[in-house]
């Protein structure tokens, strides 16, 4: 039954597609492979979130050998919510990325590009399908190798540097994420994360498995820029050709909250967690991440390099949604993954469209860009009161839960610095607009067309969804609601 | 019509005007028939609404779940009624005016100017008529930002930097202040539907009600308590058209409204009289009516001191709703229906003023009242009826504010409506005695009357302000009616 191997196909696909690509050095064709492997992959991600919403969590036990012993493949309503984030984005960034990747990757290099998008692809799946802790840092690698290589692509030769200190950075994480495995393995003798769930406690006390709870939180942090371990991210989201900018924004950073939801609910055991205070460490860093990220993006004067610091800022909203450890501070996490992830990747898709006609996304150079490129910029306006959070936009639905999980604890403080945050964006973002609008556009600047329709049909349907999603929030937080529950329930 | 179907329509029928404005912008005369023909529609709509709701109907629509448990919903009720009908009304005279001062003055960007004018007004009716609170914060945002591009219209340095101040204002009280009151009151009421005598239980700690309630006060930028006045006087740098119907109607309304509609519906005024520290509100706000008053007195541009006016003439409606009694409440309701027709009418003035003889400043308009006699028999008009003098509307409301002050034995409210009535009329009548009396100076350059268009519009608002004085009809009835349900 092929409904049945649903869970392994999920990352199977891309990952069978992605050798094909790197052995096709034809660029149109790999780039329908890549297309089609994305698709297909949607398409598997949305059958099992019905499933997982109808029939309960899938567990699919690889080669069936029986866990813990085997690898286990477990899709609950979590998961499958990240798995369709995941691929849908990945979908619609590859409708986009054609004419983007001509412009900024050399032409003997794009298969390549596609390959690696492919093995990205399937290592985010995977570590998304995987039960287990070792296997997951296996297509944590997988991910992390193939998003240098993406990274590397860049035009600028500092695109090398940036790729080469993410490298650094990224292996630095890894392997703490895999010291903290091994630490729990030892006193365990379990990798798989329901069943470490349930014999941590019993050793929960002893110095190693804090030690261990240390060294995966920090490792997983790295992986997520989680202030102060955000070093790598901005210079390589502003260097990285757009579209891995985007596809990178989009969805490597949402499966590594994904990762640490996991950790902190399903092994640590969320409320009931003790050793290591994760919550309130989270708290703190979430809150200097939404406030310092915030005030570096306003100083920025190039309009990837500030995306990427209100991504870090954003984040810092993931995280502190974390720390709540409440089903509404959940709904609000997990809320903001999908949200973020359509508010940036519309925003990056719009820097994808400014590059192609002005050459450069310096915030400078787009003076009077809101006439020359009426459809882009309004995509852009729509994306920024987003992040903002302005009503009838997604951001609002993500503020809304966040501060109501602030005040259902009775902290009133955290809410008001929420609110001040958003006020930051709101400078950075109107920042951007104003240019656009307001200032006079240059000479060079008069000659340019509006961006090709094929790739804002891309953009339009993440703006779109942005402004959807917002109106009708009720799907997605119901999604998110239950998948809340899910950690909740595992976790005590 | 049903009136379930109006009560969407009032605010699908702008938006659907701003598209057509849109798509007809390549031939002027078509766009700015579109214009009119959707003002006199929603016009229709409103006046059908008012009329089944005095026949006892009480229609309430819910347009679509937003989040679980909070829906986007549709209510009519008085207050929101007589709002609707100021707003939608004004709007037919003030497309009018704008026609002859847009052409008038050759603007730039017409038919960007139309299509936000237009979303103004769609997401004005979505304030008046919201049957929640989150309809309304919704509505609200909506407004701010689709007056935004009407204010920074010139595109110049200068109106970039009011633009800022502006939105920076607005926007981080709403959102630093306002949603936060919200999300907090849904936290401790799980409601925020609009309910005659609020929604807030006895059991509810009163410091509590106490932080809300300045959350929500300070929250409302537009109502433009002070210290968050200084948007208004920056917005000034628009089109005055702009000026005239949002600045002085929509917009501020839209605070002063939501002010009320906070106190009576999601408070409820026999509560918060129960709440011991609520005195601060009528503090602040006779602060706001007295130094508002007192720094337009020394403005010398006449839209900067009637934008001063303006912010105390908000605050007179703040205060009336903090006296906390029935007669105040119906006074509050008709003071934003007053100051409406009358303020548009100055605005109205200045703006025709600016057209005819390009004058901005008030030390130039000695001896105009010769060359602009409608005009400025309508500025004088409009000017009693601010100072609150019959036979004018304004008279009316000021009358109901002062009685139920009387009434509450409201010292304070007594004594800063009788100091700012003086100086409103120390602010005002000077400029109509120069106007009239005073010789024009020797090297004036001659001029005649502004554009019919706008001549007609301003001494149509003036006319109402008359009129109203004597046949009050729906718009003192559906004040009445609010006073009751603040019984």
């Amino acid at each position: 039954m092929i409904v049945g191997q649903l869970p392994i196909l999920q990352v199977i696909v891309p990952l069978l597609a992605a050798p094909i690509c790197a052995i096709l050095p034809f660029r149109r064709l790999t780039w329908l492979i890549a297309l089609a492997a994305s698709l297909l992959a949607l398409a598997i991600a949305l059958t099992l979130l019905d499933q997982v919403l109808s029939d309960g969590p899938i567990s699919y036990l690889l080669g069936d050998w029986a866990a813990p012993w085997g690898i286990e493949y477990r899709v609950d309503p979590l998961a499958a919510f990240l798995l369709v984030i995941v691929s849908a984005l990945g979908s619609v960034i590859m409708l986009f990325a054609p004419t983007s990747v001509a412009r900024e990757i050399a032409d003997d290099r794009i298969f390549l590009f596609h390959a690696m998008y492919l093995l990205n692809l399937a290592g985010l799946l995977g570590m998304v399908v995987t039960g287990d802790v070792f296997n997951l840092f296996v297509f944590l690698e997988i991910s992390s190798l193939s998003s240098y290589v993406m990274i590397s692509l860049g035009q600028s030769r500092r695109a090398l540097t940036a790729a080469f200190q993410y490298l650094i950075m990224g292996t630095v994480g890894a392997t703490f994420y895999v010291i903290g495995v091994g630490m729990m393995y030892m006193m365990t003798g379990t990798l798989n994360m329901a069943d470490l769930g349930t014999r941590l406690p019993a050793v929960a006390e002893t110095r190693t498995i804090i030690a261990a709870m240390a060294f995966v939180v920090v490792g997983i942090g790295l992986k997520l820029a989680m202030v102060p371990l955000h070093f790598w991210l901005p210079n390589a989201y502003a260097y990285a050709p757009t579209v891995v900018s985007a596809f990178l924004a989009a969805t490597a950073t949402k499966v590594a909250v994904y990762v640490l939801l996991r950790l902190v609910f399903t092994v640590f055991g969320g409320p009931a967690m003790v050793g290591l205070p994760v919550d309130q460490v989270l708290l703190v860093l979430g809150i200097v991440a939404m406030f310092g990220a915030s005030a570096v993006a306003i100083f920025q004067t190039d309009a990837k390099r500030l995306l990427a610091y209100s991504s870090l800022a954003q984040i810092g909203y993931m995280v502190l949604g974390i720390s709540f450890l409440t089903a509404t501070g959940l709904t609000a996490t997990i809320i903001h993954l999908f949200n973020h992830a359509l508010m940036k990747g519309a925003l990056f898709l719009v820097l994808g469209c400014v590059f192609l006609r002005v050459g450069s996304v310096q915030i400078s150079q787009m003076a009077g860009l809101g006439r020359r490129m009426p459809w882009t910029m309004a995509a852009f306006v729509v994306g920024g009161l987003s992040l903002i959070g302005v009503p009838l936009t997604v951001g609002f639905v993500s503020k809304w839960y966040l501060i109501q999980a602030a005040l259902e604890k009775g902290w009133w403080l955290v809410a008001v610095l929420i609110l001040l945050s958003s006020l930051l964006a709101m400078i950075y973002v109107w920042r951007i607009i104003e240019v656009a609008y307001f200032r006079a556009p240059g000479d060079d600047v008069l000659q340019i067309r509006e961006a090709p329709v094929m790739m804002l049909i891309p953009v339009w349907i993440l703006a779109a969804g942005n402004v959807y999603f917002g109106i009708n929030a009720q799907q997605t937080i119901g999604a998110a609601q239950s998948a809340a529950a899910v950690l909740l329930g595992s976790g005590g | 019509m049903t009136p379930e179907t109006a009560l969407v329509a009032a605010i699908a029928v702008p938006a659907a005007g701003a598209l057509l404005i849109g798509l007809a912008g390549k031939a002027p005369n078509l766009r700015e028939t579109i214009t009119l023909a959707t003002a006199v529609t929603l016009f229709a709509i409103v006046v059908s609404l008012v009329l089944s709701w005095l026949d006892g109907a009480r229609p309430d629509v819910t347009l679509l779940t937003m989040l679980p448990g909070l829906s986007l919903r549709l209510t009519a009720e008085p207050l929101g009624l007589l709002f609707a009908l100021v707003a939608s009304s004004l709007w037919i005279v003030n497309s009018i005016y704008s026609i002859g001062y847009m052409r008038g003055n050759a603007e730039r960007n017409q038919t960007r100017y139309y299509i936000f004018f237009a979303l103004a007004l769609a997401s004005t009716m979505g304030i008046a008529l919201g049957g929640n609170l989150l309809t309304l914060f919704v509505c609200y945002e909506l407004l701010t930002l689709s007056t935004y591009p009407l204010v920074t219209h010139h595109g110049t340095p200068e109106a970039l930097r009011a633009g800022r101040t502006y939105m920076g204002v607005l926007l981080a009280t709403s959102i630093g202040l306002l949603l936060l009151g919200m999300i907090w009151t849904w936290q401790v009421a799980g409601t925020l539907t609009f309910t005659p005598g609020g929604i807030f239980k006895d059991s509810v700690y009163q410091p509590l009600i106490g932080i809300l309630l300045a959350l929500y006060m300070f929250g409302i930028g537009k109502a433009a308590l002070m210290p968050l006045h200084r948007w208004l006087p920056a917005a000034m740098v628009a089109p005055t058209p702009v000026s005239a119907l949002l600045h002085a109607v929509a917009v501020v309304k839209a605070g002063v409204f939501t002010v009320v509609k906070v106190i009576v519906y999601i408070f409820g005024v026999e509560h918060l009289s129960t709440v011991i520290s609520f005195d601060w509100l009528s503090i602040v706000a006779g602060f706001t009516i007295v130094a508002a008053s007192v720094v337009a007195l020394r403005q010398d541009n006449l839209k900067r001191r009637l934008a001063y006016s303006t912010v105390s003439q908000l605050s007179y409606v703040v205060l009336a709703a903090a006296i906390l009694v029935p007669l105040s409440v119906a006074g509050a309701a008709l003071h934003i229906a007053a100051h409406a027709v009358g303020k548009i009418t100055l605005f109205f003035a200045a703006g025709s003023i600016y057209t005819a003889a390009h004058k901005t400043e008030i030390s130039q308009l000695d001896g105009i009242g010769k060359r602009m006699p409608w005009t400025m028999a309508a500025f004088g008009i409009g000017a009693l009826s601010i100072i609150g003098l019959p036979p004018t509307i304004g008279f009316a409301s000021k009358w109901l504010i002062l009685q139920g002050a009387f009434e509450a034995r409201h010292m304070l409210a007594i004594g800063v409506i009788i100091v700012s009535t003086l100086l409103n009329a120390a602010y005002f009548l000077p400029i109509v005695h120069a106007a009239f009396f005073r010789p024009e100076a020797a090297d004036a350059t001659p001029h005649g009357e502004a554009p019919w268009p706008m001549v007609l519009a301003l001494t149509a608002t003036a006319t109402a302000t008359v009129v109203l004085f004597f046949l009050p009809g729906v718009p003192l009835e559906l004040a009445q009616q609010l006073g009751d349900i603040a019984r």
